[in-house]
């Protein structure tokens, strides 16, 4: 009896949570699936057309979709190594030098305090052709004897480029933060140690710190990966919101489109475009922490 | 190889930065430490001996003063190319490689002709394993063994490359009582085995003692005493050596000699001659330091003390008394437990072994010299 009463107590206690996470988390989640697999479902008369594989047929054929993934690849491919390894040189240099520290570390923490579509404008003014001028890093590039190039409307490359950068340095501040700190927390006798047997700085870097620092740099890949597989709002800051028009659309871009978009208004084919992202990011993650058991070192 | 420190002085800026002058952390030491023996640097905390060892291994240039290796000047030569071992109070095992990884590490720092293939390396390290005695935890992680094998395993690393001098920071003080006493007999047995000229910093008297060929003693920056545990022991330059040896502490009283007596409170408790030092008509004020086992009770004694308890520990027994010349509150004989304590009206007399009473300077605390007679 007296067990039985606790039971419910510990079910009580639970109560607010599990409302909670119900109606906002776990019944989305199952929604979404559901949808993804009802053919031509429709919000308003809450109807559907038959169930099927229908919807990710469609996703998978649509060029748009293609370009997303294509997108959102090569974003993760390039920004994710690029941003950790860059983080890691000037982690390094910040904590190797000692006037000027903090100056530098508050200059290195800016982007991230600073707005998505602020930053967006500063890129403008950076990269994008007017009437007017063709833009900061044009300018330098014909100083150099180099044509122009329309980075925001031009070519595919040119566009990529731009977006990679502006990722890379949104990413940089707070990676940089996180691995100041961690090469600050490394025991200083490691060094010490190291430099009495008349230890090589390479030697040092790859043997010590790396090591020390492993599951800092792994909490950074994974969470980089992710952040990058979810990249949006960067991407709208840079090249507006008709990303399909401008080729740059992303996964999540595609997924938002589908749903209110100009041409949205279809939560079957977002919801399986979500699906779509989902496995793809399980998989990843799931490979990245296969790779981390042999190289992370807690 | 022998080690000569000529003037050794080290200073740091002040952390405050208020506060224009430098903090002296080693103040013009020189001193020689023989070659093959185990020395100990002694004193209390923030006394200077790490920043001494420091000083030796190379991590740290002084701001004036030679470092001598044998006869060669080594004090601009980096701390890798000095050829010390040097072992961390918290050990600085790199805790992501197995025992035989870290101590292979500094053999793979080796280039050119020194180069070892991986086979020589192993060979190596497995013999500083076995002569430390942990040959048979060398796959495993610092983080699964004991404080005291975590121990053997830095001791190990640091001998790998047979340095010409092995250094040790508080080697013993992260270890629990039973493990420190079983370590420190350890460490004189690696010691003697090797012949390596090594210096362990410690502010544990008692482990200086007990394992030390020569301690030497520092007390803020400055060199205060260097000799044979035994001789610094029953000879204390100065009254803070008297205080720093020995537990429990010497009793400090303040006496006088006047003609040829030494006068603690009222009562003369010993007829001396001071050597090399003149008696004033009106006395002479001294520190008197008598050592705890100094005391024989006996009902005729010299020196008497107002009893406040006997503890009994077993192998002999401490007096707990005061005295109104003390400079503790309380003072502390140790006697054997088979001796009678008599008491009359709170009052416990002794007599006086001279050879642990030690005479002081009032002024400036340093060792006075006298006979008996």
């Amino acid at each position: 009896m007296k067990e039985k009463l606790r039971q419910y107590k510990a079910w009580l206690y639970l109560l607010p949570a599990i409302l909670f996470l119900g109606v906002f988390m776990v019944y989305p989640l199952v929604d979404v699936i559901v949808y993804s697999f009802e053919e031509g479902f429709n919000f308003v008369t809450r109807t559907s057309q038959g169930t099927g594989f229908f919807n990710y047929s469609y996703v998978l054929h649509d060029p748009y979709f293609v370009q997303a993934l294509k997108n959102t690849f090569l974003i993760v491919i390039i920004t994710v190594p690029v941003s950790t390894g860059f983080a890691l040189l000037l982690s390094l240099a910040l904590s190797s030098i000692k006037p000027l520290r903090n100056l530098y570390q508050t200059v290195y923490f800016l982007p991230y305090v600073t707005n998505t579509l602020a930053v967006g404008l500063v890129f403008m003014v950076l990269f994008k052709k007017t009437a007017y001028t063709d833009g900061m890093v044009n300018l330098l590039l014909n100083a150099f004897g180099a044509p122009s190039v329309d980075f925001i409307d031009g070519p595919y490359w040119a566009k990529m480029l731009v977006m990679c950068i502006y990722t890379v340095w949104v990413v940089l501040p707070f990676k940089v933060l996180i691995l100041t700190s961690a090469l600050a927390s490394v025991n200083p006798d490691y060094y010490k140690a190291a430099r009495v047997d008349g230890t090589r700085p390479s030697r040092i870097f790859f043997k010590i710190t790396l090591p020390m620092i492993s599951p800092m740099v792994f909490y950074l890949i994974i969470t980089g990966f992710i952040g990058a597989f979810k990249a949006y709002s960067d991407e709208v800051a840079l090249f507006g919101t008709d990303l399909n028009a401008a080729g740059m659309n992303t996964m999540v871009g595609y997924v938002y489109d589908m749903l209110y978009g100009a041409s949205g208004g279809y939560p079957s084919y977002a919801s399986a475009a979500a699906l779509l992202l989902f496995l793809i990011v399980l998989t990843i993650t799931c490979i990245n922490l296969m790779v981390s058991r042999r190289s992370v070192h807690y | 190889m022998k080690i000569t420190l000529d003037h050794l002085t080290k200073r740091f800026p002040n952390r405050n930065k208020k506060i224009r002058e430098d903090v002296i952390a080693v103040n013009d030491f020189t001193f020689e430490i023989p070659d093959g023996k185990l020395i100990g640097l002694l004193g209390p905390s923030g006394c200077g001996k790490s920043t001494t060892l420091n000083l030796i291994s190379g991590l740290e240039m002084p701001s004036s003063g030679r470092i001598y290796f044998g006869d060669t000047d080594v004090t601009d030569v980096p701390a890798e190319h000095r050829g010390v071992g040097l072992v961390f109070q918290n050990y600085a095992l790199y805790p992501h490689l197995t025992v035989l990884d870290n101590i292979m590490f500094p053999l793979g720092n080796l280039r050119g002709s020194e180069k070892l293939t991986k086979e020589q390396m192993r060979d190596k390290a497995m013999e500083v394993a076995k002569l430390v005695q942990i040959d048979e935890l060398i796959e495993r992680r610092p983080k699964e063994l004991s404080g005291g094998q975590q121990q053997r395993v830095a001791i190990a690393r640091a001998l790998v490359k047979m340095p010409s001098v092995l250094l040790l920071d508080e080697p013993l003080s992260n270890l629990d009582a039973r493990l420190r006493l079983q370590t420190r007999e350890e460490l004189a047995r690696i010691q003697h085995e090797t012949g390596i000229t090594t210096v362990f910093v410690t502010h544990d008297q008692e482990e200086a003692m007990s394992i030390s060929d020569q301690i030497v003693v520092m007390k803020d920056g400055l060199f205060q005493q260097m000799g044979k545990p035994q001789d610094v022991y029953d000879h204390p330059d100065n009254l803070f050596v008297a205080k720093f040896l020995g537990t429990p502490p010497i009793n400090v009283f303040e006496g006088t000699v006047k003609g040829d007596k030494l006068f603690v409170g009222d009562e003369a408790i010993l007829s001396l001659k001071l050597e090399n030092a003149e008696v004033p008509e009106d006395g002479r004020k001294v520190y008197v330091g008598i050592r705890p086992e100094g005391f024989i009770p006996a009902e005729d004694g010299e020196f008497s003390v107002s009893l406040s308890k006997i503890e009994v520990m077993g192998r002999d027994t401490s007096v707990v008394a005061t005295h109104p010349a003390a400079q503790a509150a309380t003072i502390r004989a140790i006697i054997a437990s088979d001796a009678p304590v008599n008491a009359k009206d709170g009052t416990v007399r002794f007599r006086i072994k001279p050879a642990k009473l030690h005479l002081f300077d009032s002024a400036d605390e340093t060792r006075i010299d006298f006979h008996v007679i």
